[in-house]
């Protein structure tokens, strides 16, 4: 046992707990979409395996919750996993955006981290990576935030699965805003130049617009639309001094 | 821990939305090595957090019943919103932010239930 060992422990001991410090407040914000998703899926006709076994394996919340909806609607399966592809596609770009970040980690790490891409330890970890303070050991910040979204979300399903049994009413209570609110709060940030309000207005208003394409696809196209708009102001409008700032 | 009540068809519904999930999240790592990306490609990607959050948020603030347009004062995700917008643009604190939006979604919720 060398002290550098016990030093280099400690630091990424620190940089574990510093992501899942950092990621409480988006905890804050699951927890209620959590527990609603576990109430829904009982009341959707979901068994109590499946529904633990979605937070489990898939630990994808929006696509949860377009899953309940759909199989309260009685849809078959492979109709599932497509509209789901479609749902999670953002995640790919997730994926793209942490190549630099994870390019000298091996095949494990990649695997594990990966499968935590949510859009929470997302915005969470992109924001620490891209700080230039030479800080090392940041994928066990990325690990920390992931651990600490993943139990509680699990923990959150099991909650709503066993509330929704005893209170059936509790899916009316409206607790659903939790999600808009704390994407707000994450989106906010990134308002920093005009590109990014070109982007962010564009997607919100294609979203709109768009909102009748079937399978969720309206969220793509309006998603296509706000990047474009981005670059578009990036390159054409915005004089050279006034590029975007990364977050 | 585990329902017998699961059937087959639920096994392949979350043994294929969690593949296909991964999957998506997985793939760019080992493409990684295999080609660059473009450079416009990368700097648009700094852009997916914020617009790929937006085009989630605003439908489900503007459309709560997925359906029509809800512009009106009695609309309490849209109160709420509006909430979270000024709260979170004062403060710049997100855990603030999700309390104090909540608190008014939650109030503005309740008072039309009761008027």
């Amino acid at each position: 046992m060398s002290q550098s060992v016990t030093h280099f422990s400690q630091g990424r001991l620190s940089m574990f707990f510093e992501g899942a410090k950092d990621t409480f407040p988006l905890i804050v914000g699951a927890i209620p979409f959590g527990i609603i998703f576990g109430t829904l899926a009982a009341t959707a006709g979901i068994s109590f395996g499946a529904t633990i076994g979605l937070s489990m394996f898939v630990f994808a919340g929006a696509s949860q919750f377009v899953c309940v909806g759909l199989v309260a609607a009685g849809t078959a399966w492979p109709m599932i996993v497509l509209t789901t592809f479609v749902v999670n596609l953002r995640h790919m770009l997730y994926g793209a955006t942490m190549v630099p970040f994870y390019k000298n980690l091996n095949p494990l790490w990649k695997i594990v981290l990966s499968f935590g891409l949510t859009d929470e330890t997302f915005a969470v970890a992109v924001s620490r990576y891209s700080r230039r303070d030479g800080a090392l050991d940041k994928h066990y910040y990325n690990l920390g935030s992931m651990v600490f979204m993943y139990l509680n979300w699990n923990l959150c399903t099991i909650i709503g699965l066993t509330a929704g049994k005893a209170f059936p009413e509790i899916s009316q209570w409206g607790l659903d805003f939790a999600m808009p609110a704390t994407f707000i709060g994450i989106v906010i940030p990134y308002l920093v130049s005009k590109p990014m309000w070109a982007s962010v207005l564009t997607a919100g208003t294609v979203s709109i617009m768009a909102s009748g394409l079937p399978h969720k696809l309206g969220l793509m196209v309006a998603a296509l639309a706000g990047v474009a708009a981005g670059l578009a102001w990036e390159l054409f409008v915005s004089v050279k001094k006034e590029v975007v700032q990364d977050v | 821990m585990f329902d017998p009540g699961i059937g087959l068809s639920e096994v392949y519904m979350v043994a294929g939305m969690a593949l296909v999930t991964f999957g998506i999240r997985y793939i760019m790592f080992p493409l990684s090595g295999r080609f660059r990306f473009p450079n416009l490609f990368a700097r648009g990607l700094r852009y997916v957090p914020p617009v790929v959050l937006s085009a989630i948020i605003v439908p489900s603030v503007l459309m709560p019943d997925g359906q029509a347009l809800n512009l009106k004062l009695s609309n309490p995700y849209l109160i709420g919103a509006l909430a979270a917008c000024v709260i979170g643009g004062l403060f710049k604190n997100l855990l603030l932010t999700i309390v104090v939006s909540m608190a008014v979604f939650l109030g503005v919720q309740w008072c039309f239930a009761l008027g």
